[in-house]
């Protein structure tokens, strides 16, 4: 691990419920992200990585592996965790469900300082990440309330939260699911910002491809508690290797080029992981016959396959793009 | 004659802090097997458009102008016709399948009695009925026995389908019906409706603040900005050759992938969508644009022909501003 990571993950498994069937919901999962990059966790629902992103916080207990914020362990208590609280903060998707409807902006802001009893004066700091987060002049919102804002400027307000707190890491969940179009675009810049200027990093959870193409400097893209593609976002987005990153992108409004594959099926159950290549049941190459062809069917369905670096940065699980191992 | 015809459509909400003018004068043909697209944000007054053609805005709303279905004027019609004309004439799928559905019924049981309500021979032909409904949107017909926590949020958004099918409207009036969906379901839903289109003739009437959404979807675009349309034309001209700076900075929100222009450069619009009880004058989206002029200001610009089929309500629009 580098000096300059702030977050690195290793063989994380997040599980849920006992037994022959438990929730596999972040079944080993390896990543690292450095200082002042963003990293797009991409996915459908049901894939793991809001369970992911929260086991980084302690909101999940990480049930095997290890999570390491800024050099140091997270734990599921003590001084450890209050410390990853505050070096790494969270950024939700409704800014409306995240603020407190009878707090101002002010006490918004402010209650994180107190919280983690950061040294300095309140106002100050309040007024200065305000600003910092593109609600100028500042003194015109530290009165208002939540509802007296529109839903870009509560983004901006959680945004500033985060920040006043001088994070190394933000965890975005959707950040802007919830915005109208022409908002959208002012948020990821904003973001972009605070990464080239302030050096934090980002971690953003979503299913927005356009998001990824748009802020991100790589992409993991999820699949039943694995990452089954990595790499740097222009290479992963422009020619993607695995064939359900194909698939993602081939239904994205944003990417009509390539031919539409919708795979068919509901999102896959983590309490029910298949066998072989977790991804092999709804995999277009299986269905088609091409894995067939390329005489890799029978390891599709029966071997499991891991994320191999095929170039520099860039790792896929998918026995199509990797050799087999030796035996 | 037309599916549908809005005819200078006006509608104000009341509040107890005063009238809202949400809508501001729409005009909007829907020919028989068209699919019209209709873009705008939040506020903007597509979705009250949505209810306002179905009469189902809150009671005290001041409803001016007309809505036609078949040319028949639905704010003159008795209570027996409207209850006729809603599902059979035109039917809507909304944004919340779990909230548009009765828990505590099974989803086969809600089709079937759309369809007994609305003069189905009997129950065992409207059972028939729920089935072959069910099959249509890629449901096996046996989950209609299934209630609607046991179905996932792509199957819910079927069974709305069906449901609004279950009369065999001739206008679908879809409200954002993928916003809450994965990106798979969403394509697999927009399938769907694409299908229904071509092999039934449905006209379709969609609505969401997804202009490329709609521009795969609709043949036909009209875009909105504060309770008016003020882009109207092909979806795919719309999209690529936005006339009003409003449509390019819609259009411009969601980045094409692969294109180099957008990569590591969100494309956005400074300011927020005005709020309808208190417009700027002249243009209403003159605060937000960079090509607004002393005019711009002063002049409330009304939508204007541009080209063969294509309307825009600006004063500078692209293909005049040289």
């Amino acid at each position: 691990m580098g000096d300059d990571d702030v977050l690195q993950l290793s063989d994380v498994h997040v599980s849920f419920g006992r037994g022959s069937s438990p929730v596999r919901a972040v079944d080993g999962v390896d990543l690292t992200v450095g200082r002042g990059e963003v990293v797009a966790l991409v996915g459908e629902s049901g894939c793991g990585k809001t369970t992911l992103v929260r086991s980084i916080i302690g909101l999940e207990v990480a049930t095997r592996g290890s999570i390491v914020v800024a050099g140091s362990p997270v734990t599921t208590r003590g001084s450890s965790l209050r410390r990853a609280r505050r070096l790494v903060q969270m950024i939700f998707q409704d800014p409306s469900g995240a603020l407190n409807p009878r707090h101002t902006v002010y006490e918004a802001v402010a209650e994180g300082l107190r919280i983690h009893r950061v040294r300095g004066d309140e106002a100050a700091l309040v007024v200065a990440a305000l600003a910092g987060a593109g609600l100028r002049p500042p003194e015109r919102y530290v009165r208002r309330y939540p509802h007296e804002l529109s839903g870009g400027q509560r983004q901006r307000v959680l945004i500033a939260a985060a920040m006043a707190l001088g994070p190394r890491l933000l965890l975005a969940d959707e950040p802007v699911a919830s915005l109208d179009a022409s908002i959208r675009g002012e948020i990821l810049a904003l973001m972009r910002g605070l990464v080239d200027d302030h050096g934090v990093s980002i971690v953003a959870v979503t299913h927005d491809l356009g998001l990824a193409w748009n802020i991100a400097d790589r992409v993991a893209v999820m699949y039943l508690g694995r990452i089954v593609e990595l790499g740097p976002a222009d290479q992963v987005l422009d020619d993607p290797r695995h064939p359900y990153t194909r698939a993602l992108l081939s239904v994205v409004p944003e990417r009509r080029q390539l031919d539409q594959q919708i795979l068919v099926g509901e999102t896959p159950d983590p309490a029910n992981v298949p066998a072989g290549c977790r991804f092999h049941p709804r995999c277009p190459m299986v269905a088609s016959g091409e894995a067939a062809r390329l005489g890799i069917e029978d390891r599709c369905r029966g071997t499991d396959v891991a994320l191999v670096e095929i170039a520099p940065g860039r790792s896929v699980a998918c026995h199509a793009v990797t050799p087999p191992s030796d035996p | 004659m037309s599916i549908l015809e809005l005819r200078d459509l006006a509608v104000t909400y009341r509040t107890e802090a005063g009238p809202v003018p949400a809508v501001r004068g729409v005009n909007l043909v829907v020919e028989a097997g068209d699919t019209v697209g209709l873009a705008g944000e939040s506020g903007c007054g597509k979705s009250t458009i949505a209810a306002a053609i179905l009469r189902l805005l809150p009671a005290g709303t001041q409803v001016e102008g007309q809505v036609l279905l078949e040319g028949e004027d639905v704010y003159a019609m008795k209570p027996g016709r409207l209850r006729a004309v809603r599902w059979t004439s035109a039917a809507i799928v909304f944004q919340g399948a779990l909230h548009s559905l009765n828990p505590v019924q099974r989803v086969g049981e809600q089709i079937e009695e759309a369809i007994i309500l609305h003069g189905s021979p009997g129950r065992a032909a409207a059972r028939a009925r729920v089935g072959a409904l069910l099959e249509r949107v890629g449901i096996p017909a046996a989950r209609a026995e299934r209630y609607p926590h046991e179905m996932s949020g792509g199957q819910r958004q079927r069974v709305l389908i069906a449901l609004a099918l279950a009369c065999e409207p001739k206008l679908l009036i879809a409200d954002e019906p993928t916003t809450a969906l994965d990106v798979m379901v969403q394509a697999q839903v927009l399938e769907l409706l694409a299908e229904l289109q071509r092999d039934h003739g449905l006209a379709m009437l969609f609505i969401t603040h997804d202009l490329s959404v709609l521009t795969h979807t609709c043949a036909r675009l009209a875009v909105m900005y504060a309770g008016r349309i003020i882009e109207h034309g092909a979806s795919t001209e719309v999209f690529s050759a936005p006339e009003h700076p409003y449509s390019a900075a819609l259009a411009d929100a969601f980045p094409v992938i692969g294109d180099p222009g957008s990569r590591m450069a969100p494309a956005g619009l400074a300011g927020d969508p005005p709020d309808p009880t208190s417009l700027p004058p002249g243009c209403p989206f003159h605060p937000r644009c960079v090509h607004a002029s002393v005019q711009c200001r002063e002049h409330d610009v009304q939508l204007g022909t541009v080209g063969a089929d294509r309307s825009v309500a600006c004063l500078h629009p692209r293909s005049r501003r040289g």
